[in-house]
């Protein structure tokens, strides 16, 4: 590198952005219920507190609910809508494609405040049902981004050749298309799943009585005592994050590799 | 070039019109092809000839007129259903299966035993030259390997009509030529009748048994190979199909012969058989092959007539040298072609040389 003083700053930078996360599991299993330095010893205690958690579990039961739910659903709206867009032209086309992609950078305040008032108004009960809709809404457009660079990389005459081959076209978008955009599915699932699983705001407005993880958490941080086994579970969450990112950078390379095209970089 | 098969026609394209919009794809086609026959479609870019096969696949809709493919009218029926099967410009091969998937791939729906089916895979990877590459990727395949699984895929489903758009253009030179020839022999083995879109007329004068050139969306002329490059319908076509000189030309009396006045040749008189169709720019113009002029060298005669000619350029081939000449009294470069012979030397840029010529291998367009 010819600036040295760019080296630096890069460094300082990254470290700035994944430092903190490294104090995670430091004070998961630091033996003291302050969080500082210098750290006190070595304990597996709050581990076994978090695991004691039964509110902890039903949060964590409740996400896996609502992410699950969210990443289905999302993906498949994603796949009609990337496909739509792709493959047909109909009037009102950008502008339908716009609305659906908007939430992206619509304030989730202004959403979730709506939604509530809508929910509350038409005397729909909120619960996690609610909290999927709202996940629903605002993951949609990451699907959609994802999978319709993925529909738009397919050659058009790939599904032309199958049905000049006998298939009609549901059996085309079986054999030709859907294998061919599964890594892209994989990726829309796995990432909309991951901001489902983190989004706060709209799990606090629309969950009613339903916790989240990511509600659940934020309410533990007011009783200092029980910080450190939060550490524990954020530790958990980190490791569990790393191996899903590298599940799905697994399956997009080996997506690349099977159909031969080429790697133009993805999350890691 | 003799065509032998059976007569029958296979296709037939009734005053086919096609808009996208406002633009007139196609203008009125009219064209029949017959059974066994390999017969191109053959135009500059933007002709419609790509249009024209995708009718046939039933990729394209027509706006109006008929596309019969063995008598039967083809305007309801999907792609799925048509007799027909096509070879794709980017061979569309599936990358996510391997060659033998991808050449068994329309024998879903097919009731034979699963081991027939993979003989009968077997059988039309050797018919293409692919024996022994069954198990491999398709993505992993050179271009000439993909087309070659691309016929196979196609071919397996015995088609009536093997439609091919622009098969070998992705291929590079060597490997085209030696598919040209691959390509007629397996018609000829199989007596499907193959359709091909080309631009390259070359290609199309070396595989086909009948061409129909086509310009702006009409058949300019459908002919066979021979027929074609000898007697082109218009200035146009002569101009796209090889090369060809003209010379302009003053028409001073019609008849069964018509006498006319050539620049730098002077009188000519030719039969009204080698009157053709309209000439571009307007003005009549007589045209001529460069094979059909010949350097005379010292003592040699001219069988027909001659002319003082000047050589302008040289481009040697090794087999054949190409020469630039000008004939005295016009004002343009003339194409020659001349087999090298041992003992005959290479003429150099600036000599005067006579020039040999026949009257009757001009081709007159009004």
């Amino acid at each position: 590198m010819k600036f040295p003083a760019l080296k630096t700053y890069t460094v300082a930078y990254l470290l700035f952005l994944y430092a903190p996360i490294l104090l995670l599991p430091i004070f998961a299993f630091n033996d003291s219920k302050i969080i500082a330095f210098p750290l006190q010893g070595f304990t597996t205690g709050w581990f076994r507190m978090m695991w004691a958690d039964d509110a902890l579990f039903k949060a964590l039961r409740n996400s896996l609910i609502v992410g699950i739910s969210t990443s289905i659903m999302a993906t498949t709206l994603g796949i009609f809508a990337a496909r739509a867009s792709t493959r047909y032209a109909f009037p009102g086309k950008a502008a339908g494609l716009g609305l659906i992609m908007l939430p992206m950078v619509l304030p989730e305040m202004i959403m979730s405040m709506s939604m509530l008032v809508v929910f509350l108004a038409i005397g729909i009960p909120l619960n996690l049902f609610t909290i999927i809709l709202g996940h629903v809404l605002v993951c949609t457009p990451f699907a959609v981004a994802i999978l319709t660079s993925a529909f738009q990389s397919l050659d058009k005459s790939l599904e032309e050749a199958a049905q000049d081959l006998g298939e009609g076209p549901f059996s085309t978008f079986w054999r030709v298309i859907l294998p061919l955009v599964m890594p892209g599915i994989i990726s829309s699932a796995l990432i909309t799943f991951t901001i489902s699983l983190d989004e706060f705001i709209i799990a606090f407005f629309l969950g009613g009585t339903e916790t989240t993880l990511s509600v659940y958490i934020f309410g533990q941080f007011r009783f200092p005592a029980r910080v450190p086994s939060i550490m524990a579970l954020g530790t958990i969450l980190v490791c569990l994050s790393i191996a899903l990112l590298t599940t799905a950078e697994y399956f997009r390379r080996r997506g690349i590799a099977r159909t031969g095209a080429k790697d133009t970089g993805g999350f890691l | 070039m003799t065509f032998s098969s059976k007569s029958e026609t296979m296709i037939e394209f009734r005053d086919v019109h096609k808009y996208y919009g406002e633009y007139h794809a196609l203008r009125g086609i009219n064209a029949s092809i017959k059974a066994g026959e390999f017969f191109s479609l053959l135009g500059p870019s933007g002709c419609g000839k790509t249009t024209l096969l995708r009718t046939v696949a039933g990729f394209e809709g027509i706006s109006s007129g008929a596309v019969m493919v063995d008598g039967r009218d083809m305007a309801d029926v999907p792609p799925n259903h048509r007799p027909t099967n096509m070879v794709f410009q980017s061979y569309a091969i599936f990358p996510h299966l391997t060659v033998e998937e991808n050449v068994g791939f329309g024998l879903r729906k097919d009731p034979r035993s699963k081991e027939e089916k993979a003989r009968e895979v077997g059988k039309t990877l050797e018919l293409v030259g692919l024996t022994g590459f069954g198990k491999r990727a398709a993505h992993a395949l050179s271009g000439g390997q993909r087309q070659r699984v691309a016929l196979a895929r196609a071919l397996i489903l015995k088609p009536k009509v093997l439609l091919l758009d622009e098969p070998l253009s992705a291929l590079d030179k060597k490997i085209r030529e030696q598919m040209q020839v691959e390509l007629i022999k397996l018609q000829r083995e199989v007596g499907i009748t193959f359709v091909l879109v080309t631009h390259d007329q070359e290609e199309a004068l070396v595989m086909s048994d009948r061409i129909a050139v086509m310009f702006d969306g009409e058949i300019a002329q459908m002919d066979e190979p021979e027929r074609l490059y000898r007697k082109p319908a218009s200035q146009r076509v002569a101009n796209f199909i090889g090369t060809m000189n003209f010379l302009p030309t003053r028409i001073l009396s019609d008849g069964a012969r018509v006498a006319t006045e050539v620049q730098g040749l002077g009188l000519v008189e030719v039969d009204a058989s080698q009157v053709s169709g309209a000439a571009t720019a307007g003005q009549p113009v007589v045209g001529f092959r460069p094979e059909t002029l010949t350097i005379l060298y010292e003592g040699q005669q001219a069988t027909d007539r001659e002319a003082w000619a000047t050589v302008r350029e040289v481009v040697y081939y090794g087999d054949m040298t190409y020469y630039d000449v000008v004939i005295d009294g016009t004002d343009r470069e003339l194409r020659l072609s001349m087999r090298n012979v041992f003992g005959r030397p290479v003429l150099d840029i600036g000599t005067r040389t006579r020039v040999g010529w026949s009257p009757g291998a001009l081709v007159l367009f009004r």
